[in-house]
């Protein structure tokens, strides 16, 4: 921020008590370093922030007209749709924006992947990220509990039975989660008051990874460390531009759905209002579960652990296993640009986790050409645990990384010249 | 310490004294602390007028033999089936070797045409079918589950897919001949 700002009296006296401009200045202004060569994987952490404001706006406004009562909660959303003005809108935009929530996050976190954001000095920064997947794993699933149609219901019946497999207190446990001997009213209620207390959570934990963020500032794509001023440009103007620039773009996508086809990614089910005593015949999770769906179904009867137990240390363990991460990579070179074996194998590990999505919005008894996809779950869950544990560290030690450049300055600007240039 | 005038014998039962303050408070801290915590714990398990719907009463008069019933209790559906005779034959006639969760069929039932379990599928919480007449009934001519697709028998003991336990018998009274109460 220029000079003439801070001379402002009133700025000037807020700055003295308390220095509020000079720290967002430094957090997303002109005074944060920012890394000249970012690309656009680089947007989705602030698409990501963007999305988590639009969906507490719409959240706040859906929860003035929604009763959290058994009896109420169907006919209350369906006020929301034909009488409330403006509901549907505000409606398809908090139910779509789960969805684009969870598309930008999960790039986010492919990003950090390919481009070793994880590794040293990153990975509090890293594994705050994975807490912050959690939370969101949490809220979305108690959002989609509140409509009380017949997903709504099941779904909360089926997850919250995954925590009887806990051995010996786990159906305590369940009848604690539920207030009651069902899915029922105190259910419902509590799911809607953490739903309501959990983005705020995000918030924090947001607040957080920026903060440590900040400290070592943004990877970058060559993913060599900022070595001088040459290596950065002001956040501000550059990045604020780009950002919003890819802003623009994705809201396109959004209000696509929003507009053309709001229930794209639903279920036509839920809008049957809940029923505890049918259970709907095909029951799948939203997309965004797919894949832990899939490794849960996955786990076979193993020694002493049953098939249910079993799934559910391998459903939570696939996200869990990427807070071991920054440990389990040894290799110092942070961007796959300069790993050629690591590269590849990150590729296949995208298409493994798209391959867990697909088996998971299948049914397991069903068949691909003669394969069923039981199997071809077991196969994909195997690798991926195998992705993490046997893949990842056996690289980092074996492979031989290409030549790193020098500094940033001198991987982008022609003839490596930008470093002297600029000294 | 050395340059204070304090002699050792002082200084040895001060911290003493002063360790067993420090423990002692910890203590109290430790134990208030949990019992603060229980209530906010306990706030969420079933409350009082919830435990309250725990019993139904059943007539059994109406149902003909080979029928089944869907009752509600605690929320939660429970089957009740008046089991033809062949049916109990069969159920009688597994060997504990073939079941997953191994229990008698005479140890399931207080009447052996009277078969009352609680139809939850004990794999993660989906109703079975197999109430109705045209419902499927799985491989071993009991109940199945569609979710994740669990049979079970005529005696409603898992025998085939995902599920770990047997469809779990409530706790039931016979009041009269053709009168139960369940819970």
């Amino acid at each position: 921020m220029s000079n003439r700002f801070y001379e402002n009296p009133v700025i000037k006296w807020i700055e003295y008590r308390l220095p509020i401009f000079h720290f967002i200045d430094e957090s997303v202004g002109s005074g944060y370093p920012t890394p000249k060569n970012l690309n656009y994987w680089w947007n989705f952490g602030s698409l990501a922030g963007i999305v988590l404001t639009i969906m507490i706006a719409t959240g706040i406004v859906l929860a003035m007209n929604y009763t959290p009562h058994v009896d109420y909660a169907f006919e209350s959303v369906e006020r929301i749709m034909r009488d409330v003005n403006y509901g549907w809108l505000m409606r398809y935009i908090h139910m779509n924006g789960g969805s684009m929530f969870f598309i930008v996050v999960y790039i986010h976190m492919f990003r950090g992947l390919y481009y070793g954001s994880f590794k040293e000095p990153r990975e509090l920064l890293w594994i705050i990220g994975v807490f912050i997947i959690l939370t969101m794993m949490a809220t979305a699933f108690m959002g989609y509990v509140l409509p009380w149609g017949q997903q709504s219901f099941w779904a909360a019946t089926v997850i919250t039975n995954l925590f009887s497999a806990i051995p010996l207190i786990g159906e305590s446990i369940v009848t604690w989660l539920w207030g009651g001997f069902t899915v029922g009213n105190p259910t419902l209620n509590r799911f809607y008051a953490f739903h309501y207390l959990l983005p705020f959570v995000l918030f924090g934990l947001v607040f957080v990874h920026l903060w440590a963020l900040h400290v070592h500032k943004s990877n970058n794509p060559v993913g060599v460390d900022i070595k001088g001023p040459q290596d950065t440009i002001p956040f501000h103007p550059y990045y604020t531009m780009k950002d919003l620039y890819g802003l623009g773009v994705f809201l396109i996508f959004f209000m696509f759905f929003v507009f053309f086809a709001p229930n794209f990614f639903g279920e036509p089910d839920n809008y049957i209002k809940a029923n505890p005593l049918v259970t709907p015949t095909h029951i799948v999770p939203e997309w965004y579960f797919l894949p832990s769906y899939a490794i849960l179904r996955a786990v076979p009867d193993m020694w002493i652990i049953s098939a249910k137990l079993g799934g559910v240390i391998g459903m939570f363990g696939s996200t869990l296993i990427l807070l071991l991460l920054p440990w389990l990579d040894r290799s110092p070179v942070r961007s796959a640009r300069f790993r050629p074996i690591y590269k590849q194998f990150f590729w296949v590990f995208v298409v493994d986790c798209l391959i867990l999505g697909w088996v998971g919005a299948n049914t397991p008894d069903a068949v691909f050409h003669g394969v069923p996809f039981l199997w071809i779950g077991r196969v994909a869950t195997v690798y991926y645990f195998a992705h993490f544990l046997v893949i990842i560290p056996l690289i980092s030690i074996l492979e031989k990384p290409k030549p790193l450049p020098d500094s940033i300055s001198a991987a982008v600007t022609e003839g490596g010249g930008a470093t002297e240039a600029a000294e | 310490m050395t340059d204070t005038p304090m002699t050792n014998t002082v200084d040895t039962d001060d911290k003493t004294r002063r360790d067993f303050l420090l423990l002692s408070t910890l203590a109290v801290g430790a134990v208030g602390s949990g019992l603060a915590a229980w209530p906010f714990i306990d706030v969420m398990n079933p409350a009082a007028d919830t435990l309250a719907l725990s019993t139904t009463e059943v007539d059994l008069e109406p149902i003909e033999e080979g029928m089944s019933i869907t009752v509600v209790w605690r929320g939660r559906p429970v089957f009740i089936r008046y089991r033809t005779a062949a049916e109990i034959k069969e159920a009688g006639a597994v060997s504990m070797d073939d079941l997953i969760d191994p229990e008698a069929d005479k140890d399931r039932v207080q009447k052996p045409q009277w078969l009352i379990m609680v139809g939850i599928c004990t794999h993660l919480g989906c109703i079975p079918l197999g109430q109705k007449s045209n419902d499927p009934k799985g491989e071993y001519g009991g109940w199945f589950c569609p979710c994740h697709g669990s049979h079970y028998d005529t005696s409603g003991r898992i025998r085939k897919g995902p599920a770990p336990k047997n469809l779990v018998v409530p706790t039931y009274r016979f009041l009269t001949d053709t009168t139960i109460r369940i819970g």
